[in-house]
């Protein structure tokens, strides 16, 4: 693809301390696609996500957005510009009810400016898209659900709340940190749909999964990250075959496998 | 009434008034309307009526007292229980609004009309701008900083002698009289604590009670924390300027008592007593501690220990406040249940 990506993501670092989190991860996103990133527990899957989008500050790198440096901004900034973030602990508004949750993201500078997801350009009553938009999402909008305080939902809802936030800023790019971990087998049937309808609808989503057969009827691409260096990224059939991938990810069925690859 | 014991337990079931949300009201009949309307009638008449129902002009002072540091305990309430910053600046902002009303009264002439306003947004700008730095800290740590300014400014006026140091500055305009100083000070504070139960429950409201609950999420949607900050911390300054000012004009002079941690320590104290988060409860509050006080001065040194005494009943039997109580109550039936 010779294309300009979306998201280019050149050469990050991030050291806590004496640990390497990151080494040097490189990585292209192309507007339309979906990304998936892989990796064992601690190999800077949630790090790359802080990265890009501000939470934390790298220790060298850039990251460019539509080919702007976006790699010193604030993450406020960032979500501005529309490269929003799920967070993996969710982070709802836990004193206030589900769609208030949604009025916040809808006050912020850039919904006023495209009017949310669905507001046609213009933004109404801000509580009455919030019910649209958790309506889109799977609130069931006749009950009770979208009324009830945050604190009091289960673990779908506050994902699917989580995703929620990001679209109302009408976003460019989501990045969904394990947005399927915790969640039920029926549950996340019914959000492997709603992944494919954002993808169909042009919005460009980086997913960090543990949950691979989900993630691989979704992505295009995927991308391992092992003890904070790129493996190796490509379609997932081919990334799953490699050995290397298969001792990092799922260990080896042998010490002798391991030491080969040592 | 049966009294509690292990195999009950008390139900509390909302009146049905309420459906569904804080901000969803079903209005019927006339029963419905007063339900709502009558508490905050109530108080507006109480507070009006109040000023001609005591007893002397000594303790029409008191009530006027009582007023400024309820304007205090709001201010502090707000910024505590809405946008998360627990802030020990009562004094301090009192202290800028004060010394700003004095100086643009005998310098520059102005009325107590202008001054008053001119010192609100004056101190509210200054007091924002010098806290700016440490908005970034929640909880104790803003507490300390925001102590700290209030004793670090009494001390260089004291050291610099400048602005009348330990003398202070005289000769300040009061009020026209006392019924229109009373009164101006009773409209403002109602118009602050209508105008700041509003404010909380607008969406601007939900982004500063955002910034409390989570302020991760709130800078994952595009907005700025520190702006939301520095804009609660504005109205919230903006409010104690205003109470200095009017107490420069009430008692015509301006010195550096004004930076006393009275003004620091007695609306967190109101709001304790009051309930807090509730907004009203800490005017509540102000009414009963500040007038306990003045009833105490006749047991000399032995005053703080019975204020002391009824501040940690209180804390004992009622922590939740005075207002938290009442709501519940009003808003809830409850009654005793078998398992």
């Amino acid at each position: 693809m010779n294309k300009e990506p979306i998201l280019k993501v050149n050469g990050i670092t991030k050291n806590f301390g004496g640990i390497q989190a990151l080494s040097n991860v490189s990585f292209d996103v192309h507007a339309g696609e979906i990304l998936g990133i892989i990796g064992p527990n601690g190999s800077g899957k949630t790090t790359v996500v802080n990265c890009i989008t501000g939470f934390v500050k790298k220790s060298s790198g850039h990251v460019f957005f539509r080919g702007k440096d976006i790699s010193r901004k604030p993450p406020h900034k960032i979500a501005d510009l529309g490269v929003t973030r799920t967070f993996q602990i969710m982070r709802p508004y836990y004193s206030l009810p589900a769609y208030k949750n949604l009025v916040i993201p809808l006050f912020s500078p850039r919904a006023k400016r495209t009017g949310g997801w669905r507001g046609g350009g213009r933004l109404g009553d801000r509580n009455t898209v919030g019910i649209d938009i958790l309506e889109e999402i799977g609130f069931e909008r006749d009950s009770y659900v979208p009324y009830k305080l945050a604190a009091t939902l289960p673990t779908g809802y506050l994902k699917r709340l989580e995703l929620a936030r990001c679209l109302a800023l009408k976003p460019e790019v989501i990045i969904c940190d394990e947005i399927f971990s915790g969640l039920s087998m029926s549950e996340i049937a019914s959000m492997v749909p709603l992944i494919e309808r954002l993808q169909m609808e042009g919005i460009t989503l980086i997913m960090i999964e543990h949950r691979l057969r989900e993630l691989f009827r979704v992505t295009d691409r995927i991308m391992v990250l092992n003890f904070g260096e790129k493996l190796m990224e490509g379609n997932p059939k081919i990334v799953m075959a490699n050995e290397e991938v298969k001792a990092a990810y799922f260990g080896s069925q042998t010490i002798q496998e391991v030491m080969d690859h040592a | 009434m049966t009294l509690p014991s292990e195999q009950q337990r008390k139900e509390r079931i909302d009146r049905g008034i309420k459906i569904r949300c804080d901000s969803i009201y079903a209005i019927m009949s006339h029963r419905e309307l007063s339900y709502l309307a009558l508490p905050r009638l109530i108080l507006i008449a109480g507070m009006l009526i109040l000023p001609f129902v005591v007893p002397s002009m000594y303790w029409q002072r008191v009530f006027t007292i009582s007023c400024i540091y309820a304007l205090l305990a709001i201010s502090f309430d707000f910024l505590a229980h809405y946008v998360g910053l627990v802030s020990l600046g009562g004094a301090f902002f009192v202290g800028i609004g004060g010394y700003l009303a004095a100086i643009a009264n005998t310098s520059l002439g102005l009325s107590p009309w202008l001054t008053v306003p001119l010192a609100s947004l004056v101190g509210g700008g200054l007091c924002t701008l010098l806290l700016l730095p440490c908005l970034p800290l929640r909880g104790v740590y803003f507490a300390i900083v925001s102590l700290m300014y209030p004793l670090f400014m009494a001390r260089v006026i004291e050291a610099l002698d400048i602005l009348g140091g330990t003398d202070g500055i005289m000769g300040i305009d009061s009020f026209s009289n006392r019924w229109v100083e009373q009164y101006f000070i009773i409209c403002i504070l109602l118009l602050i604590l209508f105008g700041a139960r509003r404010l909380v429950n607008m969406d601007i409201g939900l982004v500063l009670r955002g910034v409390k609950d989570n302020d991760q999420a709130i800078r994952a949607s595009g907005i700025s924390v520190t702006f939301y900050k520095s804009v609660a911390v504005f109205l919230a300054s903006a409010m104690g300027c205003l109470s200095g000012a009017c107490l420069v004009h009430i008692y015509m002079w301006s010195g550096i008592s004004l930076f006393a941690l009275d003004f620091s320590i007695i609306p967190i104290a109101a709001t304790v007593i009051g309930g807090s988060g509730t907004l009203v409860g800490p005017l509540l509050g102000c009414l009963i501690l500040v007038p306990i006080s003045e009833l105490l001065r006749d047991f000399g040194t032995l005053r703080i220990v019975f204020y002391a005494l009824i501040l940690v009943a209180f804390i004992i039997f009622r922590s939740e406040g005075i207002m938290v109580y009442g709501q519940r109550k009003y808003h809830q039936f409850e009654r005793w249940i078998k398992y």
